[in-house]
């Protein structure tokens, strides 16, 4: 016994103090390994297969995969349009956010008023969010009619339209959220900096791009990987917003990689295909993330580097 | 709390003066933040108004911002004729965001303590697997996800929808961190009076971490009263239905009108809005610390 303990540790109180390591991280890893761990080698595995999840999977080589790259035009369809989203959400959304926060990072009577208000959104599920904001964009009845010219447009079946509401719920929802992150780091701007830039005379905006901005960086670079992967994961707008017309959008036009794998694995029961996209869904939100922490170097500005 | 805003709202003090320039800027900032604010709360007071009107009203030109003729109690009694289930499907609901929770803060715990003041083979390897799972976007392993809970027999259950929500890497990362800036003479001067370390862990630990630990309970009952896309797959019969799937049916069947869609909305939001206004400030914490949310 005493030998089979010893690689625990030296002593008795080092083996014993071991074992309730070991028992206290065992359930959540245990629970990592059967919902997370072992589900990711899955996705590889499924996708080398043809399956409907009730006959026996059919191993097809990297057929999904010809199928995905060179047969189904969708798949490109919804990376462009996950992109195109991309395109609408990230700037704007980050580009508001930190406005707002900026404008909040003062003295300010009802700064708090302010922040809860701008807040409310993040913590609204994004079903409901979805619901109200496809009423809203109704055509003829939608309160998007108060701006003249925008009431009669069909935005939740025209295929040219339909990702701006979509891109319009998301960063409504999201703009609270990273309000308060950019809070955080602007609270993480030192003072001196900008009383030694007072001194020299530097106005508003110098001080702005000068200090506020390099100083913010590792915030803004944060933000911009947290919006990146979310835009990745839209599904819940997309699913509401287009549920009463063609689920998708027509045509496909407000499909995205996650909308597509939901629809092919749980609409059409085909595992090993919507596995093929989970994987390239995978890879494409890493690589992302690898190049984005790459390019940091070049434009994030960490103070301990400066030393 | 205050104390901390009371020196940043100083350090951000712009110099005392009353000039027209300075006032302008003022003006302008207001003014900015006021049509903001009126656009993040346009939708929800739209929400409400379109709940309480009649259906003659809705599908009018021009819109009406209030109803003519208000109806908020016929329309609840109406939504229940149209979703005869809709309280069951609060009651799910609930009983999976209470469920999370408290599993995660037991599990995730457990194992943050384990790895914050144990020292056992192989644990800075589990610790890094652990955080790898982080970069995987859980939209990914949405397939075989269900696969393992269909073949574990837990589909359309609660604990198919509870279980796979109380483990954590992120939770087990933050709550670590959490649980590392507690000084550690506390945790061995009862280890020497006796106490185990399950005993240390609920009676020294935990209380001192019930700040950490309540801005990341209330990251995860909200995350977990929203969810749509899990239930949606592993759970989409009636007995186990949450009130988002309940919220999405109505949508989907076109000849529900708008009112009742809006109600069941706003029924379903009122809960996350009380507990935001009693807790905003663990809401906002938890944002701010972790600057993530799953």
């Amino acid at each position: 016994m005493t030998l089979f303990l010893r690689p625990l540790g030296a002593t008795p109180r080092a083996r014993r103090r071991a074992l309730w390591g070991l028992a206290l991280v065992l359930p959540n890893t245990l629970g990592l390994l059967i919902f997370f761990g072992i589900p990711v080698l899955m996705t590889f595995g499924l996708s080398l297969f043809e399956w409907n999840g009730i006959r026996p999977p059919v191993w097809n080589g990297l057929q999904n995969f010809e199928r995905m790259f060179f047969e189904d035009p969708l798949f490109w369809r919804a990376l462009g349009n996950t992109l195109r989203l991309a395109l609408f959400v990230v700037p704007a959304n980050m580009a508001l956010a930190l406005g707002v926060a900026v404008l909040l990072n003062q003295r300010l009577r009802g700064r708090n008023l302010f922040r809860t208000v701008y807040f409310l959104p993040v913590i609204t599920s994004t079903v409901a969010a979805s619901v109200v904001w496809t009423w809203i964009f109704q055509p003829s009845y939608g309160l998007i009619g108060i701006v003249p010219g925008l009431g009669e447009m069909q935005w939740l079946t025209r295929p040219d339209l339909v990702l701006i509401p979509i891109a319009v719920v998301t960063i409504w929802q999201r703009i609270g959220f990273d309000m308060i992150l950019f809070l955080a780091g602007l609270q993480n701007v030192p003072r001196i900096l900008h009383e030694a830039a007072l001194i020299d005379g530097a106005n508003n905006r110098q001080r702005f791009l000068r200090i506020t901005l390099p100083m913010l960086s590792p915030t803004t670079f944060l933000v911009l990987i947290l919006n990146v992967i979310a835009v990745f994961q839209v599904f819940d707008q997309i699913y509401i917003m287009t549920s009463r017309t063609t689920p998708g959008g027509v045509g496909g036009s407000a499909t995205t990689l996650t909308f597509m794998l939901y629809q092919a694995g749980f609409v059409r029961s085909e595992f090993g295909y919507a596995s093929a996209i989970s994987l390239a869904l995978f890879l494409i939100v890493l690589a992302i993330t690898v190049v984005q922490i790459r390019l940091q170097r070049r434009w994030v500005y960490y103070e301990s580097e400066a030393g | 709390m205050a104390i901390a805003q009371q020196s940043i709202a100083e350090r951000t003090a712009e110099p005392p003066g009353f000039d027209a320039a300075h006032v302008a800027l003022r003006v302008v900032t207001y003014a900015i933040l006021i049509i903001g604010a009126v656009v993040m709360v346009l939708p929800f007071t739209w929400m409400i108004s379109t709940a309480c009107k009649p259906n003659a009203e809705l599908a009018i030109s021009p819109i009406r911002f209030f109803p003519e003729s208000p109806q908020c109690v016929t329309n609840v009694q109406a939504l229940y004729e149209q979703s005869p289930d809709f309280n069951r499907y609060l009651v799910n609901t609930a009983i999976v965001t209470i469920g999370r929770t408290l599993g995660q803060l037991v599990i995730c715990s457990l194992a943050a303590y384990g790895f914050a003041r144990f020292q056992f083979p192989g644990r800075s390897v589990l610790f890094a697997l652990s955080l790898g799972l982080l970069i995987v976007p859980f939209q990914a392993i949405l397939i075989p996800n269900f696969v393992v809970i269909s073949s574990l027999g837990l589909r359309n259950s609660f604990a198919g929808l509870i279980l796979p929500g109380i483990f954590s890497a992120f939770a087990l990362f933050l709550l670590r961190q959490a649980f590392l800036q507690i000084p550690i003479e506390l945790e061995e001067s009862a280890e020497i009076d006796g106490a185990n370390p399950l005993q240390i862990l609920w009676s020294i630990t935990l209380p001192l971490s019930v700040p950490a630990l309540a801005a990341f309970a209330v990251i995860t009952v909200q995350a977990a009263w929203n969810d749509f896309l899990f239930p949606l797959v592993v759970a989409n019969s009636p007995p186990t239905r949450v009130v988002t799937i309940g919220i999405a049916l109505l949508q989907g069947q076109r000849d529900t009108p708008y009112n009742l869609i809006m109600m069941g909305s706003f029924i379903a939001t009122v809960p996350m809005l009380i507990l935001f206004v009693l807790l905003q400030r663990y809401f906002i914490e938890g944002v701010s610390q972790t600057g993530l949310r799953r």
